[in-house]
């Protein structure tokens, strides 16, 4: 019977910042019942935040019942609900706290607004053992190197303009390729860059302890419609040049913070070349090299559902008037009050 | 020559003490990296090697102190320059007291100043890369990322980049360091290249992934 899990505490986290809509249900003490991820693929083009937040309203209540079933508990066993308030897509964002608000108010329990980007480090540390990391997170909306000091988690590195993975699936779309559910772009790019063979030279652009990859996607696609190269080579020689860089900086973050972690998180991590050059230099530096599970790697609920119990059982409740979306929240914002 | 000793094993590159013809010499040597491809390595080792000196010669030339290059070996990835016997700024920040804080960063906005005024681009404008000897005189070194450009945009992200060092470690001192750094750096070059300069750094935030006020939104 399930009946001992009612003393238990639980918690149910809700993400959707951009194209997925997630649900995750754990326990208080990390151990994750359920995580169910719903994609939003466009059917051309890239997201419309309209369109992906129609999407989200839809299945909501198909992918809530779904991780109740999974997690085997009722919706009143539940004593926190928490919701990723930023920074994402306003639209994304609104529909997801709308469900988690009307959550929260309908069972009378608190509810916690999680930053996105907390969450992705928080997981991966959960899930990976890492306990004071230098954290590299690449997805499609973010590029961000970052260690904990003093209460937060300071940004080190990021982008100065669009995120990695956003550069990998605008070239992808570019070259006519598509992507499918549990097949993202990414995962389309690097098979092809696999059989790629000559590096072509594209623009190298770390500046400082940032990285610029606006000029580099041109680049690549401008090479792209002359047609004199191969795109299993543009493949290749675009994923060699960004990650070169992105290890570059995370690096140097590696050995100005003395950390003894590299932690590698965010949809792109699940890139094996990505994996095979930060776990190189965290050899290198005598750090242990830790990548997150792909299922807790990309926009997941579980991360947000996992945060908010950190977050909540360390004096942290967002009434629901001060629970309105952050759509640019910074990381670097957040008092992390659960970290020594 | 003695065997040299191994004083900083940077990411980019490591930084020996060396006896090199009786003097004491840094011996900056870029290691390849085994995460690159070789060819890909050896460009950009090949770039930086050659571009460095230039950089800091031309430094000088503009009024900032910089070590002096005795040595480049463009094969070896290797560059032989003076020792400079001091104390990082990034460490001496955190052992001052606020006035000589405030006066410390009024000379390094002067000495970033000259660089912009001087068309040259330092790219990695940190505290750590200012070492500040027993004179007092501030040296700039690793020019690694440099450039030689004049652009609002260029000036603007470097500057842009000091600011988020100083907030990445010297976060309870990062703004009145930069707003020190920004008083002289405006006595140096022309007032509406730096009205122009700031609002580019201000343009550069707002076009970060999240920030407060993003391009084209009202203040």
């Amino acid at each position: 019977m399930k009946r001992k899990r009612t003393f238990k505490s639980y918690c149910l986290g809700i993400e959707s910042t951009a194209d997925d809509f997630s649900v995750g249900i754990s326990t208080f003490g990390g151990e994750i019942l359920a995580n169910v991820v719903s994609a939003y693929i466009p059917p051309e083009g890239g997201i419309h935040p309209r369109e992906a937040a129609r999407h989200h309203a839809e299945v909501a209540s198909k992918v809530l019942k779904e991780a109740f079933k999974k997690a085997g508990i009722k919706p009143q066993n539940l004593s926190i609900i928490a919701f990723s308030q930023g920074p994402g897509l306003g639209p994304c964002l609104r529909t997801g706290a709308t469900v988690a608000r009307a959550l929260a108010s309908y069972l009378g329990i608190p509810l916690v607004g999680i930053n996105h980007c907390v969450a992705h480090i928080e997981i991966g540390k959960l899930k990976t053992g890492a306990k004071d990391p230098v954290t590299l997170y690449v997805s499609g909306g973010n590029t961000i190197v970052s260690a904990f000091d003093s209460g937060r988690y300071r940004v080190f590195g990021e982008t100065l303009d669009i995120a990695l993975g956003n550069c990998l699936d605008v070239f992808a779309r570019e070259a006519g390729l598509r992507q499918r559910v549990g097949e993202p772009f990414g995962a389309v790019v690097e098979k092809l860059a696999e059989k790629g063979k000559r590096l072509i030279s594209l623009p190298y652009t770390v500046k400082g302890m940032d990285l610029s990859f606006s000029g580099l996607l041109t680049s690549a696609t401008n090479l792209l419609k002359k047609g004199e190269y191969k795109l299993e080579d543009l493949c290749y020689s675009l994923q060699e040049t960004v990650f070169s860089m992105v290890t570059e900086v995370t690096e140097r973050a590696l050995a100005h913070t003395e950390k003894k972690e590299v932690l590698l998180t965010g949809g792109v991590a699940a890139n094996k070349r990505l994996q095979s050059m930060i776990k190189t230099i965290a050899e290198e530096h005598d750090a242990e090299f830790c990548v997150v599970p792909s299922e807790f790697a990309i926009d997941n609920g579980a991360m947000i559902t996992w945060t908010g119990i950190l977050a909540y059982t360390h004096g942290v409740a967002t009434p629901i008037q001060k629970s309105f979306v952050k759509l640019r929240w910074r990381l670097e914002e957040v008092e992390v009050t659960w970290v020594r | 020559m003695k065997q040299p000793l191994l004083i900083k094993k940077g990411a980019e590159a490591s930084l020996y003490l060396a006896d090199w013809h009786g003097r004491k010499v840094i011996m900056k040597k870029r290691l390849p990296k085994k995460y690159r491809l070789p060819k890909l390595d050896e460009q950009i080792k090949t770039y930086r090697t050659n571009h460095e000196p230039q950089l800091m010669h031309e430094a000088k030339r503009a009024g900032v102190p910089t070590p002096t290059i005795f040595l480049v070996d463009i094969k070896g990835a290797t560059i032989i320059m003076e020792f400079i016997k001091g104390k990082q700024v990034k460490q001496l920040l955190d052992e001052i007291s606020k006035s000589e804080r405030l006066y410390l960063c009024l000379k390094i906005g002067e000495l970033i100043g000259r660089l912009h005024e001087c068309g040259i681009i330092h790219g990695d404008l940190t505290p750590s890369n200012m070492i500040q000897n027993s004179e007092g005189k501030i040296f700039f070194v690793d020019f690694g990322l440099g450039e030689k450009r004049k652009e609002l945009e260029a000036r603007g992200v470097d500057l842009h980049l000091m600011k988020r060092a100083l907030q990445s470690t010297h976060f309870r001192f990062a703004e009145e360091c930069f707003n020190a750094v920004i008083e002289s750096y405006s006595k140096v070059l022309d007032a509406e290249t730096v009205k122009n300069v700031l609002d580019k750094i201000k343009e550069i935030e707002r076009r970060g992934r999240y920030v407060a006020k993003r391009k084209g939104e009202e203040e």
